[in-house]
């Protein structure tokens, strides 16, 4: 198992830049503090029925994703060199079909939350104990850009009112989309619905921990803020 | 005899009583049919409300928690509005669900073109691993749902609902069945258009087949037919875009020495009319009289 400092030299061996500083992937702390302090799942159990959900449902610059999944053991490191080329199971966008802990294929904005809905009424649907005793729960990464598509406010509309307690979307907020979300910003789309809402620092590790890991009545909005980014949702 | 929704409702209803892993999601339309199911099983009748793509992302979520869902909504909304949806979180996520559409090409005539959907075959044909079935009366209708719902273990199926119905059910059977024999032509109808072929054909000597399994296609079945027509003259008749089986057949007799192949359906042309399915099957040369002249002339009988 790798730890954080190791991350940025797993993502060189896919990008060949030797400049990786977290700074340099609005998702990198976040995914690192979902697989290190949140998710219950691991390596050896993502067969598992009553595993946690990861949903990247943002999938563009996926360079974060495999070194975390490579640091704690989902994938071998020796398949990051070969990122993106014609052998490789690791592509621009993930593929649940290719990488191992990938739960779903992403890319086309706009998939990941309403797929995260149905496979947390799925599991409530199933009753499944899940790891640790804890009844499973489906995260799903969001970048606020990501947000424009429309069908997330289907998604967001519905399960507000359907009251799903074991769904909790991460939206990072690097301030790319184009026309924002105005004074209340991102969380106030979300807590009109009836989400709870947070925001927090999104590399701010101590305060994403427990953000993302408390528990819910219904849904719940974790706002990771980062820099302002270039516009690449 | 129920029409087809409603003998769909009934036998949906029963695979949630009698399968804990069966689902329905519903975007509003038919939700009154599944009330009582919503009642016993609250948490596997699903409607997400006027949100087409909501409703095929949540079934493929559901599917990916272990579940059998089956979506049910108008053809255009279902297959069209939601493509993307389809293709992405049914297809490329490996997602399976049983897609159960009502409306057909134009059961709704007098709503205009929003709600006509001749173009959805075609479409969901372009998805890897979807069957697709086109029952051709109500009591076929129970038979090829439990059978979709059955093979969700390997893959999806769309089964396209009609208003229209042929005049008798005919047995479950996985391709092309014989209706009557004949010497000069093969002439297969798919799902509803089997009543109207065998009116348009009664006096031909003429082979006609029926099937509801569209895909996977019975290129053997029509392979082994045509080797029987002497002039190896194949008639597709589709009640969705003309063609929509074209290749398939194509394929299927590639091998063959000769063959000509007609293919009918619905044209590509907005007619921009209301009025009955009945006028609009004339108009695409679908009823009897439209089907015996094309049949006619393809085989130089007038």
């Amino acid at each position: 198992m790798r730890t954080y400092a190791e991350l940025p030299g797993l993502m060189t061996l896919m990008t060949g830049d030797e400049k990786h500083g977290p700074s340099a992937t609005s998702t990198l702390d976040v995914l690192w503090v979902l697989y290190d302090q949140v998710l219950r799942v691991s390596p050896g159990r993502l067969d598992d029925p009553g595993r946690d959900r990861f949903l990247l449902s943002k999938g563009h610059g996926p360079a974060a994703y495999y070194a975390v999944l490579a640091a704690k053991g989902f994938i071998p490191e020796s398949w990051l060199a070969g990122f993106g080329s014609a052998g490789s199971r690791l592509g621009y966008h993930p593929d649940r079909n290719l990488v191992p802990g990938v739960e779903i294929a992403s890319g086309s904005l706009g998939h990941g939350l309403p797929l995260g809905v149905g496979l947390a009424h799925g599991l409530i649907a199933r009753g499944l104990p899940g790891l640790d005793d804890r009844a499973p729960r489906v995260f799903v990464l969001v970048g606020d850009a990501e947000l424009d598509e429309g069908s997330n406010n289907e998604a967001i509309v519905y399960a507000g009112a359907a009251g799903l307690p074991n769904l909790v979307v991460v939206a990072v907020d690097n301030q790319s989309s184009s026309y924002g979300w105005g004074p209340g910003g991102i969380e106030a789309h979300f807590a009109v619905s009836g989400w709870s809402v947070t925001r927090v620092s999104g590399r701010d590790h101590a305060a994403l921990a427990p953000a993302l890991d408390a528990p819910g009545q219904g849904p719940r909005l974790v706002v990771a803020a980062v820099e302002k980014g270039v516009s690449v949702p | 005899m129920s029409d087809m929704r409603t003998v769909f409702a009934s036998v949906a209803s029963s695979l949630l009583d009698e399968d804990p892993l069966a689902a329905v999601v519903l975007a509003e339309i038919s939700a009154d049919l599944f009330a009582k199911a919503a009642a016993r099983h609250p948490d596997r009748v699903l409607n997400v409300g006027i949100r087409e793509q909501l409703m095929v992302s949540v079934s493929g979520g559901l599917s990916l928690a272990g579940l059998r869902p089956i979506v049910h909504t108008y053809a255009p909304f279902l297959v069209e509005r939601a493509f993307e949806q389809v293709k992405l979180d049914l297809g490329h996520q490996g997602a399976r669900a049983v897609l159960v559409s009502i409306g057909a090409s134009y059961d709704a005539a007098r709503a205009g073109r929003t709600h006509h959907a001749p173009e959805d075959v075609a479409l969901v044909d372009t998805v890897p691993g979807f069957a697709v079935q086109v029952p051709g009366h109500p009591g076929e209708v129970p038979g090829l749902l439990r059978q979709a719902v059955g093979m969700l273990d390997s893959g999806s199926t769309y089964l396209r609902l009609s208003t229209e119905s042929n005049r008798s059910a005919l047995p479950l059977w996985p391709g092309l069945q014989v209706v009557r024999p004949g010497r000069q032509a093969v002439v297969v109808a798919v799902g509803p258009m089997l009543s109207p072929v065998l009116d348009a054909v009664s006096d031909l000597d003429v082979t006609v087949a029926y099937t509801t399994t569209v895909r996977p296609f019975d290129g053997e079945g029509l392979r082994a037919l045509a080797s029987s027509s002497a002039s190896g003259a194949v008639v597709l008749v589709e009640p969705y875009l003309a063609g929509t089986s074209a290749y398939a057949a194509s394929e299927a007799l590639a091998g063959r020495s000769a063959f000509r192949l007609l293919s009918l359906g619905v044209g590509r042309t907005e007619l921009r009319r209301y009025g009955t399915p009945a006028y609009h099957s004339a108009l695409h040369g679908l009823d009897a009289a439209g089907i015996r002249r094309s049949v006619t002339d393809f085989l130089g009988l007038t």
